[in-house]
């Protein structure tokens, strides 16, 4: 996408949501295939300073604590030079608070000194509830295990204060050079600043697109299909009496959830349309949600393809997610395809997706943050429904298996290395 | 009940979600000369091409219907009354055929052109939204470099009807003061009072953008539109791969190689191109044998996008025109009669195609000069997009073999220029056939039929 590495530097008071962002843009720019890193400078003075004190740590005539906090600074930049230089990575998110304009100054000069383009997420946020919620994210910290969540509390407010008198924030006409996204009260409003290139374009789509507001996010397969029961991938088939039993439990689970407006989503194949008329409630049918293609082997048993074409078999298992199977499609091909839903899964509230196994484990990977390695093997059962809510940092995930009997689709990473059958000269 | 985001799904299938909510009205906001009816043609052509039905009302538009001849910019005095009078009749008029385009047109969003700078025009606006349900979103431009608003009134108001009659001096001294006309009473959209309401503010032409309350998916993507596109002069080159073997045999679809003519072509485009003397040309392949064998003619760097493959014809791919008809002249009939929808059995349709193709779309907007070498559909559906051809026009575009379009964007459009490489190829374009019946015989489905081996 981009030759210059990207240096991706928050901005913002303690309880703006700079990590919960951070690790999240991290999450996504993996998915679409972006090598990218986080780099918490919080982190390393954890490493450093074994044991947090206090607040006073942070107080900005603590001449010590100031020391030891550029260091760590410091020693962050050099992992990020390291990062994008030699390991291949493209972007490097760095999350410290840089509130000061000075520090800003040098993590741009340490960019241009090696050719990294820099883009500033600035969060600011001053409603109180907001941030006082963010601080009982904060307070999940290994700073804080110790304490009780008052004490807790009150510590993180004064740290809050050691940081208020400094701060200098972006500002129009001073920073006009810059390239930033500032994010005001948790995505009211954006002010976008000299967009360079195009994942700075995508990075800030994405940021317009997520927001905070609870919700849970349904995935399932269809209900077991006809070529599902005789072993056959892909196809177009109808769902079994058991498919259709599946549909019926869905429907009551659903009922049971009491969820206020509910989205429904399937693919516009016929065995997941055939599910979510189940429930009797309007549907969107996106073409996108499709099961992977799987070209010359559409319909085919695992049997068959091992017959007709074994040379593709080893090589599907040699590197499952970049494998493209004949006139079809590989997981990598997916992800790009499924990057739509994606967005508009975040931009959207309580939605159920019923889709198809490979799918599942795309999306899957995107919200539990699973490499491209894991994707292909991930678990999705069908008659299951995974239940994802977002919590802190991450998901919490609900497995629920409804009760309906189904055949086993998933199909383990083979034990050895197959080796790929060489084509004897002819 | 009142549902802040879509509910119930009318077409299924549609391959772009289909929302059957509030429409929605877009404002935009600005001095004259700041771009409104750039942006507002070019968002129309967009939503349109990616299947969302807008359509743009211009009250300039109306005003010259209403006063035939503009006369001066006294006209826009603001101690003007009869004018004044004129001009909010003339609003009021696009207000209401914006609720007939809303009521009986199925249309989804309007974008209302008009200067709309003082606080009391947007309010009746809102008002009027309010009461019919309809969302607002306002797109202000601001901008004060005098250079960009000079190149504005060059490129787009001398070929205005309003300065038919004039020299070029007299119409810049005529348009200077009729924008300053409107500048002591512009209120621009204020941060504080107006924090309620959805917009975006763009700045010196998208060097700095300021979005407030995006409300729904469509807003999402007007703003990610608007943050995309540019100014800055650029040529897009569109061409087909070079002749393939399949297509000299008449057959669709397939992965085949170049034919010898096909070679020749791409030794010609590469000629053509160096000849060109473009500055920092990128280069777009598909991911298909007879783009990439093309490409590399050229000797440079390209990129490969799977986007950009030919249409999947499905259980069709690899046969001949003739080879349908035997064994699937009902399908074969079903394409000619809605050839934009129709999705081969396992394959796609040209709406399909379309959504496929919406990042190439944007990444295009994004970029400045590119040569894009695809195939006949995808050829179809960009050169539909660039120049705002309707979806039952698009599958029948001509896009021959061994043709390179150059776009140039001037004023409000694109301009088009063909060259024509001077190396014969067959001829792969396939008229609509008059009879489109399921129950027409071989004949009649096979007239148009272009020749092949």
């Amino acid at each position: 996408m981009t030759n210059c590495p990207t240096l991706i530097v928050t901005v913002g008071l303690p309880a703006r949501g700079k990590t919960y962002i951070s690790k999240k843009l991290t999450r996504y720019l993996n998915w679409i295939g972006v090598p990218t890193r986080e780099f918490n400078v919080g982190q390393y003075r954890r490493e450093c300073v074994k044991i947090y004190k206090s607040f006073e740590f942070f107080r900005p005539d603590n001449e010590e604590g100031l020391k030891i906090r550029r260091q760590c600074a410091s020693a962050a930049l050099n992992d990020v030079r390291q990062y994008l230089t030699e390991e291949g990575g493209q972007v490097a998110v760095f999350d410290a608070t840089n509130t000061t304009r000075e520090r800003r100054e040098t993590i741009i000069q340490f960019a241009e000194q090696n050719g990294f383009k820099v883009f500033f997420v600035e969060s600011v946020c001053e409603d109180p509830d907001v941030i006082q919620e963010n601080i009982v994210v904060s307070l999940g910290s290994p700073d804080y295990t110790n304490c009780n969540t008052e004490e807790a509390v009150e510590d993180f407010m004064k740290r809050i204060k050691c940081y208020e008198n400094s701060y200098e924030t972006l500002d129009e006409v001073l920073d006009r050079d810059l390239s930033y996204i500032k994010i005001m009260d948790v995505g009211q409003r954006y002010l976008v600043n000299r967009v360079l290139d195009h994942i700075q374009s995508r990075i800030v789509y994405y940021l317009m697109n997520i927001h905070i507001t609870p919700r849970s996010i349904y995935l399932c397969r269809h209900g077991e299909s006809e070529l599902n029961v005789n072993g056959r991938i892909g196809g177009d088939s109808g769902l079994t009496p058991r498919g259709k039993e599946f549909g019926k439990k869905l429907s009551q689970f659903i009922l049971e959830q009491g969820i206020s407006d509910l989205k429904v989503w399937t693919s516009q194949m016929k065995r997941t349309i055939q599910t979510a008329e189940a429930l009797n409630v309007p549907y969107e049918q996106w073409k996108v949600l499709n099961e992977i293609d799987a070209g010359v082997c559409e319909e085919m048993m695992y049997e068959e393809i091992q017959d007709h074409y074994p040379l593709e078999f080893a090589l599907r298992d040699q590197d499952k997610y970049r494998y493209r199977y004949p006139k079809g499609e590989s997981y990598e091909d997916l992800v790009q395809r499924l990057e739509p839903v994606i967005m508009e899964l975040e931009r959207q509230e309580n939605v159920l997706v019923v889709c198809h196994q490979a799918v599942m484990r795309c999306l899957l990977a995107y919200f539990l943050d699973k490499t491209a390695e894991e994707l292909p093997y991930l678990k999705c059962p069908l008659h299951t429904v995974l239940k994802l809510t977002p919590v802190a940092y991450g998901c919490k995930v609900e497995s629920i298996s409804l009760n309906v009997d189904a055949v086993d689709t998933h199909r383990e990473r083979p034990e050895k290395r197959v080796p790929v059958p060489v084509p004897s000269a002819q | 009940v009142e549902m802040s985001e879509p509910g119930m799904l009318i077409d299924i299938r549609a391959s772009v979600p289909q929302f059957c909510n509030s429409p929605t009205m877009i404002v935009m906001v600005g001095l004259p000369a700041r771009g409104k009816t750039y942006i507002s043609k070019k968002l129309t052509r967009y939503l349109n091409w990616i299947g969302v039905p807008t359509k743009m009302f211009n009250v300039g538009q109306y005003r010259r219907e209403a006063v035939k001849i503009y006369k001066n910019f006294e006209f826009f005095k603001p101690d003007n009354e009869e004018a004044m009078r004129i001009r909010k009749a003339c609003a009021a008029a696009a207000l209401k055929d914006v609720a007939a385009y809303f009521s009986k047109e199925q249309g989804q969003v309007a974008v209302f052109d008009a200067t709309n700078t003082t606080r009391e025009r947007r309010t009746v606006i809102l008002s009027y939204a309010k009461e019919r349900g309809y969302k607002v979103f306002f797109v202000e431009s601001i901008c004060d470099d005098p250079e960009i608003i000079a190149e504005n009134i060059k490129q787009v108001k001398f070929g205005s009807p309003d300065y038919v009659d004039r020299n070029v001096d007299e119409a810049m001294e005529d348009f200077v003061q009729r924008i300053d006309c409107y500048r002591a009473s512009y209120m621009p959209i204020d941060d504080e009072k107006d924090r309620k309401l959805s917009y975006i503010k763009i700045f010196d032409v998208g060097s700095r953008y300021l979005v407030n309350r995006v409300q729904d998916h469509i807003q999402s993507r007007i703003v990610y539109y608007l943050m995309n596109i540019h100014v800055t002069p650029r040529s897009i080159y569109l061409s087909r791969h070079g002749e393939s073997e399949l297509n000299l045999s008449g057959r669709i679809g397939g992965d085949s190689g170049l034919s010898p003519r096909g070679q020749k072509y791409a030794n010609a485009l590469a000629a053509f191109i160096h000849g060109q003397n473009i500055r920092e040309l990128k280069v777009w392949t598909s991911h298909m044998k007879r783009t990439i064998q093309t490409a590399e003619a050229l000797g440079v760097q390209y990129e490969q996008w799977k986007a950009l493959n030919e249409i999947d014809a499905g259980v069709c791919e690899e046969l001949t025109y003739e080879e349908i008809q035997q064994n699937l002249p009902q399908e074969f009939a079903l394409r000619d009669q809605d050839k934009y929808r129709y999705r081969y059995p396992k394959g796609e349709s040209y709406e399909d195609l379309v959504h496929r193709l919406e990042p190439v779309i944007m990444e295009l907007e994004r970029q400045e000069n590119v040569l894009v070498i695809c195939h006949q559909a995808v050829f179809r559906c960009l050169l539909a997009y660039f120049l705002d051809k309707p979806a039952d026009e698009l599958p029948y575009l001509r896009c021959p073999l061994h043709t390179v379009l150059k776009l140039t964007p001037i004023a409000y459009g694109c301009k088009v220029e063909s060259f024509f490489l001077n190396i014969e190829a067959v001829n792969t374009h396939r008229e609509r056939p008059v009879n489109v019946d399921v129950n027409r015989n071989p004949e009649d489905a096979l007239q148009t039929v272009p020749d092949h081996i």
